[in-house]
């Protein structure tokens, strides 16, 4: 019987497999950032231990950095201690850092595709969950907590037991004003938050196939989202053209022969999955959040749900809590409910394509007078590619703000926060209670979506607003 | 890391489900670089409510947290597990744990014990009418024991091992640095290096 695509890239990393034992898998590239770090070398410290493989090891600042005043200390002592602590780190151990201020610095998943470091068939880990971002590639590529990062610094490799495998095909094509945060939200909404738990999913069919890399990203960077241990995509032409030319890419006889083995990754035809979830996209419409975890979802056009509507006890009381969180009153249509604040950035949404579909929608309008836009781009990469192509002016013009790059307000560790009972319409990943700063109210949203409600200021798509004159 | 064969203590009942990491710890507890103290962090935000449940005085040194299903999703920060253990918890029971806490948990020494959902339910009752309710869980038998109640609980065969004979990982894997070097001599000489 043929082998699914994830199980392929499994088989080739299995560095050692014993019966009753997880297997042994070899790390292709580990990334690193100063908020789960610190311990794990500390541990390495204490044991005597090093880096063993500091050439497939990568290190960014990106979780508590500031987007503003970004040339001079960090304000925050707390803050600025963990960034120098990693900056040590980094020296001591001899792991190349991209700090604040290099042309290479910004969030972690989006720097390690932009340079080409991410590519198909690999195994990839980092101390952050959204590290399933890089599986658009066709790469296995998971989050890990503090004590496995130490593991893989002192062995390359990592002890894990395979997961189960899941196809979730999305047949037909996206219409016109939807995206991939409206499908993968769509589909959080369908599974719920523990849905894919166990699961190595493999996203597939048409409307995956027709994505970019960066829509591609987007939907394996939420596959944590509904539990999923990883979440992938069969490398094709799209993921070929992505990465020829980028610095750390394979160049002349080396670029063929990987592309011939990048090809042999698509799951076989007689493969079978655990699990299949079908779905499609010409149902799909902008899709937004209206409670505390992402599973918590309806259309832009839908209302504000009744929790009384809902069978499952423990479901229905998570929906009375996420309600009175959120300030917001059963049957509610979505479209009424007012934002204070719109966050364009993340590794979920904060590459160069979310940010033109952003200005394309606010070019020649207005930010609503009681509303403030914050766009924030991934990576300073992304960062002057924007400015080459004029998107900060447009942002400006608007009324919003342009900051420097990194995580910012999706999770608030640096200044970046929103006060209490403050709501956002937020590109990013995570609605959960105070994620965004302590009493923070939160819908997740696409670009798009976005970009229009810091228009009208409440929740729309690009298709309520006034036409330009 | 100390081995772990039976606990035994009184019971915190949390009755919330998709208890997520940001909720255990939020972001802004998560600057520190030691290894621990992140007690100040737990549950932060709720523990701003007088009533929420940690905050009463029966519940005073509980041990063992019985959550809700979904319990550690999100972020994969390892502080969540730090910082429970920094506050005196030995034990999580929940009928469905997130992958990435659940893995973090058994690197840490935290036992998270899937059992089932009516067992959490009955946990929740029994303690909530006694607060000095002992429960044992035992790691060597897989059991939840308290009352005249015998339940059995969920773990992997190879993290009760490692938690009962207290095996630091990273020492058992050096072990297999053969294993490794062998690996790392077959890769593709195209494959990435950040250098």
């Amino acid at each position: 019987m043929g082998k699914t695509l994830a199980e392929k890239v499994w088989v080739a990393h299995v560095v050692r497999a014993a019966e009753g034992e997880p297997d042994l898998l070899f790390v292709d590239l580990h990334l690193v950032h100063e908020v789960t770090s610190p311990q794990a070398f500390e541990g390495l410290r204490l044991a005597g231990r090093r880096v063993r493989r500091p050439d497939l090891t990568l290190a960014t600042e990106d979780h508590n950095v500031p987007t503003l005043d970004i040339d001079k200390p960090i304000a925050d002592p707390v803050s600025r201690t963990q960034v120098e602590t990693l900056r040590r780190n980094a020296e001591e151990f001899g792991v190349r850092l991209y700090s604040l201020g290099d042309v290479e610095q910004g969030i972690v998943h989006v720097v390690g595709p932009q340079l080409g470091l991410t590519q198909p068939g690999m195994t990839i880990v980092c101390g952050d969950s959204h590290t399933s971002t890089h599986g658009a590639f066709g790469a296995i590529a998971f989050g890990i907590g503090t004590s496995e990062v130490e593991h893989v610094l002192a062995t390359q490799t990592l002890r894990q037991s395979r997961p189960r495998t899941m196809a979730v095909t999305v047949d037909g094509s996206l219409p016109d004003g939807v995206t991939a945060k409206d499908l993968v939200l769509t589909l959080i909404a369908h599974t719920g938050t523990g849905g894919g738990q166990g699961y190595v999913v493999e996203y597939r069919g048409q409307a995956i196939e027709e994505l970019s890399m960066e829509a591609r990203m987007t939907v394996c960077n939420m596959s944590i989202e509904w539990g999923a241990k990883a979440g992938l995509v069969a490398p094709d032409q799209t993921t070929f053209d992505y990465l020829e030319g980028r610095p750390h890419a394979p160049t002349g006889a080396d670029w063929e022969s990987a592309v011939e083995h990048w090809s042999s990754l698509a799951t076989d035809p007689d493969a079978s999955f655990d699990k299949e979830i079908t779905l499609d996209a010409a149902e799909m419409t902008p899709f937004v959040t209206w409670g505390t975890n992402p599973g918590q979802g309806v259309p832009l056009s839908g209302s504000v749900p009744e929790p009384a509507d809902i069978d499952d006890a423990g479901d229905r009381a998570a929906a009375e809590k996420a309600l009175q969180y959120m300030a917001l009153e059963a049957g509610t249509p979505m479209r009424e409910v007012a934002i204070d604040t719109v966050f364009v950035g993340s590794c979920t949404n904060g590459r160069i394509e979310d940010l033109r579909a952003a200005a394309a929608v606010v070019r020649g309008r207005k930010v609503a007078d009681d509303t403030r836009l914050l766009v924030v781009p991934g990576s300073v990469r992304v960062r002057l590619e924007a400015e080459a192509e004029g998107l900060d002016i447009v942002f400006k013009d608007a009324g919003g703000e342009w900051r420097g790059a990194g995580c910012s307000m999706c999770l608030g560790m640096n200044p970046d926060q929103l006060q209490p009972g403050e709501r956002s319409a937020s590109t990013s990943n995570r609605n959960f209670e105070g994620r965004q700063g302590r009493g923070g109210r939160t819908h997740l949203v696409s670009p798009l979506v976005a970009a229009a409600t810091a228009v009208t200021g409440r929740l729309s798509s690009p298709a309520d607003l006034t036409p330009r004159d | 890391m100390e081995s772990f064969t039976t606990h035994t203590g009184t019971v915190l009942p949390l009755r919330r489900s998709n208890v997520d990491t940001d909720q255990i710890i939020p972001a802004v507890y998560l600057k520190r670089v030691t290894r621990t103290g992140f007690e100040d962090g737990l549950f932060a935000t709720w523990r701003a409510d007088p009533d929420f449940v940690f905050n009463k005085s029966e519940y005073d040194g509980a041990s063992v947290l019985v959550a809700g299903p979904d319990f550690g999703t999100g972020s994969s920060r390892e502080h969540a597990v730090w910082a429970l253990q920094d506050a005196g918890f030995t034990v999580v029971l929940s009928s469905r744990f997130a992958d990435i806490f659940r893995g973090n948990s058994g690197k840490a020494g935290l036992l998270a014990a899937e059992v089932e959902r009516s067992l959490i339910e009955e946990l929740w009752s029994v303690c909530e009418a006694d607060p000095t309710t002992q429960v044992t869980v035992d790691l060597e038998a897989r059991e939840v024991r308290f009352g005249d109640v015998v339940a059995s609980f969920d773990i992997d065969d190879y993290t009760r091992w490692r938690l009962l004979e207290g095996l630091d990982d990273i020492g058992l894997t050096l072990s297999h640095d053969a294993d490794i070097a062998g690996f790392e001599s077959r890769r593709p000489s195209w494959m990435p290096s950040v250098v």
